[in-house]
């Protein structure tokens, strides 16, 4: 599915990743911890295509497609979704457009006709149930007002109606309560397949109880330090990033 | 000094055509009209081409616009095409009264889009000028003041004809009632277009003005509008301003309300190369409520030019003012907006906002708000900003998937909503809309099918 390699990236010349590699299947999730400042966030945003970040070497392959070649969109619709740690608020553009946009243009790109409109309605109101959004959301602005557990409830809501190959998740449980991160959480588990993929980035340990991982991963300073099982987030939980900071010499 | 020497020349040249064809002038036109062009003559020429000394014209440079040799267009000229048939309005589903005027004479209305209610007045500035001067006298220049302005002295100086709408009290126009200014000369031409309308109280209409060129000739268009309203009545004005960018489009609108009366304006400039739309709207009766809105998609050396004034004059009125311009390539603009509560005008509620969207960093934008309150019990406000479109916003959006360009339409089209919502007529609101999308994309936004080239 996703191959990183050797990623290096800089951010206004400042050197944020130092030698990423990543690897992830099918069917897979992955969570990706580390501390503030790790880098975590940056590789989030590299692989979505934000054009900020500057890749200085290294490859990222993505269903066979050289990632770092493809634009933004195109990425996304190949079947990659970013899913903001700070949802951006459009004003003017209404979820309706925004959404329909977005399905249409995917479709056009499989080669597919557009949606009617009542079948387009019907697939948000199935979304939105998934998620528990409240549906007076959906006829506002792009996050215009929302309150910080809807927009992210919004990324997940995104997210179903895109149906990704891959998610990469930034921080999605952040400024969530409990019952928000439950719905979250199982809106992504009910997404997923043994055909899609899922990249949790996350600072704490607390989502990975209701997205279990397969893998996880330690950023630190720009480079995974440790990757293991779901075992090694318990581990961290417990004893804080110190003892992965002193084991990598600061 | 060079460039006030030349000014003077210029405005010696207008002033010697003045005299040139004086004769004409007032030969076949109304006592109404003739009676204020001598004193308009000398207003213009007290005050001559304004240039940006003048505080009015700071940021529009007219020098350039006046240089050219202009055919002036003082006669009506054979009515030499089929106006009709170059001329479809393709607004679909926009049942309108349909008029047309070329360069600035009334040709007349479209029989086929129907007879308008009954005492309802729409004709040649002249002709009504001529035949019932007895309607027209109080309300000609009693808004546009030839001493407060050049660009009014000129029009009212050399002012023949433009189209003339009286609405009689309490008669509601239910279908819109379209204005076609067409621009179409053998030559580079002058044009000096001269427009009335008079809406008793309890009167209603919903105006569309659109200004276009047919030809690729230069064009100085100078026309001046007066819009009186009456008690309880309701004036809808929308302007759409397509012309090519060899056109300079000069516009001054003054509308005065009375008792409870509203007005809407809402200008859309898509196309020209420079336009200025002076408009002066004074809030001269109690209750009365004014949305004044506009927008401008403006590229290349293109230049747009919004100036205001809102007057209240009475007590308890209500305005709200909103601009949007997105400016692109080289393109060039300004909005200077005045709201003056004057004494004693208590209870006002003014708003007024101008928001722009430079697409480039060679594209400038002035703003200039200005309010003078000598009224102690008034809600006033006003805010502007320039701005470049939101980089986050425009990544949030290509992340789902969305190409670049359609992301940057669906983000200025967002910008402009707010003033496009306001446009009441919903067809055309729908029509606008369109154009707008099509402008953006880069498509020329010709509103109607002409069998004729227009260069742009």
């Amino acid at each position: 599915m996703l191959t990183v390699k050797d990623l290096y990236v800089s951010v206004d010349g400042k050197e944020i990743l130092k030698g990423i590699n990543l690897e992830v299947k099918p069917g897979e999730v992955h969570a990706i911890m580390g501390p503030n400042g790790s880098g975590k966030s940056t590789l989030a945003n590299v692989l979505a295509g934000k054009e900020e970040y500057e890749v200085i070497s290294g490859s990222v392959s993505f269903l066979n497609n050289d990632l770092l070649e493809m634009s933004p969109e195109n990425r996304a619709r190949n079947g990659l979704f970013l899913g903001f740690q700070y949802p951006v608020e459009i004003p003017g553009v209404s979820m309706v457009n925004f959404m329909k946009a977005a399905v249409n243009e995917l479709r056009k790109f499989r080669g597919e006709k557009p949606l009617t409109a009542g079948a387009f309605l019907k697939l948000m109101r199935e979304k939105k149930e998934l998620v528990e959004l409240d549906t007076q959301l959906t006829n506002r602005s792009v996050n215009e007002g929302f309150s910080g557990g809807e927009k992210k409830k919004n990324e997940i809501f995104q997210m179903a109606m895109l149906e990704p190959k891959l998610a990469i998740l930034d921080e999605t449980d952040s400024g969530l309560d409990i019952d928000a991160l439950k719905i979250v959480a199982r809106g992504v588990n009910a997404l997923k397949s043994s055909e899609s993929s899922t990249i949790v980035v996350t600072h704490y340990q607390r989502l990975l109880d209701y997205i279990v991982p397969d893998f996880v991963h330690v950023l630190y300073d720009g480079r995974i330090v440790k990757s293991s099982g779901k075992e090694l987030a318990l581990e961290l939980e417990a004893k804080g990033y110190d003892w992965i900071k002193k084991e990598n010499g600061s | 000094m060079g460039v006030v020497v030349e000014n003077t020349d210029l405005s010696l040249k207008l002033a010697g055509h003045f005299n040139d064809v004086k004769e004409k002038l007032f030969l076949n036109s109304p006592d109404v009209i003739n009676a204020h062009r001598q004193k308009a003559f000398q207003d213009f020429v007290s005050q001559g081409i304004p240039t940006r000394k003048n505080e009015s014209y700071k940021y529009t440079d007219l020098q350039p616009t006046f240089m050219p040799d202009y055919t002036f267009i003082h006669e009506k000229g054979g009515g030499d095409v089929a106006l009709h048939e170059i001329f479809k309005c393709d607004v679909p589903q926009l049942d309108t009264y349909m008029v047309l005027l070329q360069n600035g004479w009334f040709y007349d209305q479209d029989s086929r889009t129907g007879v308008l209610p009954e005492g309802v007045i729409m004709d040649s500035l002249e002709n009504v000028a001529k035949q019932q001067p007895e309607l027209i006298e109080k309300y000609y220049a009693a808004l546009a003041k030839s001493e407060d302005d050049p660009l009014i002295a000129l029009n009212t100086a050399f002012a023949k004809d433009g189209y003339l709408l009286y609405i009689p009290a309490n008669v509601e126009i239910a279908k819109p009632l379209q204005i076609i200014n067409l621009l179409k000369s053998d030559t580079d031409a002058f044009i000096t277009q001269r427009n009335l309308v008079i809406a008793e109280p309890g009167a209603k209409v919903n105006l569309i003005i659109c200004d276009h060129t047919l030809n690729s000739n230069k064009y100085l268009s100078n026309s001046v509008t007066e819009i009186h309203i009456g008690e309880n009545a309701q004036v809808d004005y929308y302007v759409l301003q397509n012309q090519h960018n060899d056109s300079a489009s000069l516009n001054t609108v003054c509308i005065r309300q009375g008792n409870d009366s509203t007005v809407r304006t809402n200008t859309v400039s898509l196309h020209g190369g420079l336009i200025r739309n002076s408009l002066k709207v004074v809030l001269d009766g109690e209750n009365a409520e004014a949305g004044i809105f506009g927008m401008a998609f403006m590229d290349r050396r293109q230049h747009i030019d919004n100036f205001t004034r809102i007057i209240h004059a009475k007590p308890h009125c209500q305005s709200t003012q909103v601009y949007k311009n997105v400016m692109d390539d080289k393109s060039s603009g300004a909005f200077s907006g005045l709201i003056h509560v004057v004494r004693d005008a208590q209870k006002i509620n003014a708003f007024q906002r101008n928001n722009n969207l430079l697409l480039t960093d060679e594209a400038t934008m002035h703003t200039k708000p200005q309010l003078i309150i000598d009224a102690d019990d008034v809600k006033c406000s006003h805010g502007a900003t320039v701005g470049q479109i939101d980089n986050e916003a425009l990544f949030y959006l290509r992340t789902r998937g969305i190409g670049e360009k359609e992301a940057m339409l669906m983000m200025m089209n967002a910008f402009t909503h707010e003033v496009v919502q306001e446009i009441k007529v919903v067809p055309l609101r729908e029509r606008i809309d369109e154009l707008i999308s099509r402008r953006l994309n880069g498509e020329v936004a010709r509103c109607h099918e002409c069998a004729y080239d227009c260069d742009s």
